[in-house]
């Protein structure tokens, strides 16, 4: 018995759809978790009922929407909410994503580099396409901080210029490597519990207790994580959007 | 803040190494570049659909029903309030007329009590002045058959006068003389 945990992020062809250049373009096992994503959110939302008296689902659905809404009136301001359907179907996406991969067994979207770069990416051209478009090139002024001396003020043009070129490699690192790892380590200390009780017997089943207890602390562990990285992700696009809609704070 | 995370991933490459050595044919499965076409082809296919559902439908609806529900409460809230001050105009106007019912009905009895008084007072009147009358008249009866009675009187003791003469004398006193002391000895 092997513990295998990067096999749980194996990418398979389903079938193919087209090329691009010499690249193929498959619809794989990650293309189906997206589509049950965009299709539990597409339930969620839209077959919970508009009750006047909302029941459980559409409860969640109501939670959902005044969640990203408050969070992002709070942090971009009432102009953010011009931002809403983006911010909301980020957070959503990565939420559920990542709630569905922590089922045994399926594939979670968000640990791929690739998937977090491309929403990262997303955000970053969103916030420079619209910050210049609204601001011009006062939009510019978020790398010159107001009351910096003089003679200290390239540095800091230089740090600012530099840190803003790096949020999108934070911003899709971040929620990348904790997938990521949360998974592994999930998977590590569950392959314990089944290695030990397949080669040591009787004593291996004992033995078993403390790492499928740590799994099970995991594993709810991972269940937060796997909300709160979609929440940080949402918060942080809010953050970034603010300076393009506010430049001067 | 990227850094902080340099921690989270480190297990993260200690599994990629421990992987890199076991029986897995290809590469670390995020770090391989031919799946990125694929991925990102996905990606933009999914969110894309996602934002036009969430944009087009779900957030109107979601949004609509949260501000039906809060126009809802507050049209009940403004209706409750109205109800209330109608209720308390009710009150104000069912207390006023009871106080003004009270004042007309203290004036109904002072005024019925005080016609009741009149009347009484002046039926006690005509009720004396009719029995001072029948006083009167009963005394001018008596007095009338007090003064015939008399003078009945006078004629039975002017007779009864002539008959005792006329027994005791023999003789027949002459009725004038007979009246005259009759009248003396009732005078006297």
């Amino acid at each position: 018995m092997k513990i295998d945990p990067i096999h749980q992020f194996n990418i398979e062809p389903l079938f193919t759809l087209g090329h691009i250049g010499n690249h193929t373009i498959a619809f794989t096992n990650s293309s189906l978790y997206m589509l049950v994503a965009v299709a539990i959110i597409a339930l969620l939302m839209l077959a919970s009922g508009s009750q006047l008296v909302p029941g459980r689902l559409q409860s969640v659905a109501e939670i959902s929407y005044e969640f990203v809404a408050s969070t992002i009136r709070s942090t971009a301001g009432a102009e953010g909410m011009k931002f809403f359907p983006l911010i909301f179907s980020l957070f959503m996406f990565i939420c559920v994503s990542n709630l569905v991969g922590i089922i045994p067994y399926t594939f979670t979207v968000s640990s791929h580099l690739i998937v977090t770069v491309g929403l990262a990416l997303l955000v970053f051209f969103t916030v420079l396409i619209y910050g210049v478009a609204k601001n011009g090139l006062k939009f510019f002024s978020i790398f010159v901080p107001h009351g910096v001396p003089g003679y200290i003020l390239p540095l800091v043009m230089f740090i600012e210029i530099l840190s803003f070129f790096l949020r999108p490699v934070s911003h899709s690192i971040r929620l990348f490597a904790n997938m990521l790892a949360g998974h592994i380590a999930l998977k590590v200390f569950a392959g314990f519990v089944a290695m030990l009780g397949f080669s040591l017997g009787a004593v291996g089943w004992v033995g078993g207790v403390l790492p499928l207890a740590l799994t099970i602390a995991l594993y709810a562990l991972e269940i937060l994580v796997a909300f709160l990285q979609a929440y940080v992700f949402a918060i942080l696009t809010c953050i970034y959007l603010n300076d393009a809609i506010h430049p001067g704070h | 803040m990227a850094e902080s995370h340099g921690g989270a991933k480190g297990p993260a490459s200690g599994a990629h190494t421990e992987a890199d050595g076991g029986h897995h044919s290809g590469g670390f499965p995020p770090f391989e570049s031919s799946t990125f076409a694929s991925q990102l082809v996905s990606l933009a296919i999914f969110f894309v659909l996602l934002y036009v559902i969430v944009s087009k439908l779900a957030l109107p609806k979601v949004g609509g029903a949260i501000e039906a529900r809060q126009n809802k409460i507050e049209g009940d809230l403004a209706e409750a309030q109205k109800l209330k001050d109608q209720s308390d105009a009710a009150l104000k106007a069912y207390e006023s007329e009871l106080a003004s019912a009270r004042t007309r009905a203290q004036a109904i009895a002072n005024e019925s009590r005080d016609k009741a008084n009149a009347q009484a007072e002046a039926e006690r009147k005509a009720l004396e002045e009719q029995l001072a009358a029948k006083l009167a008249e009963a005394e001018k009866t008596i007095a009338s058959t007090r003064t015939t009675a008399m003078s009945n009187v006078r004629g039975i003791a002017a007779d009864a006068a002539g008959q005792i003469v006329q027994q005791l004398a023999g003789v027949v006193p002459d009725a004038a003389s007979v009246n005259a002391a009759v009248d003396a000895s009732l005078k006297g």
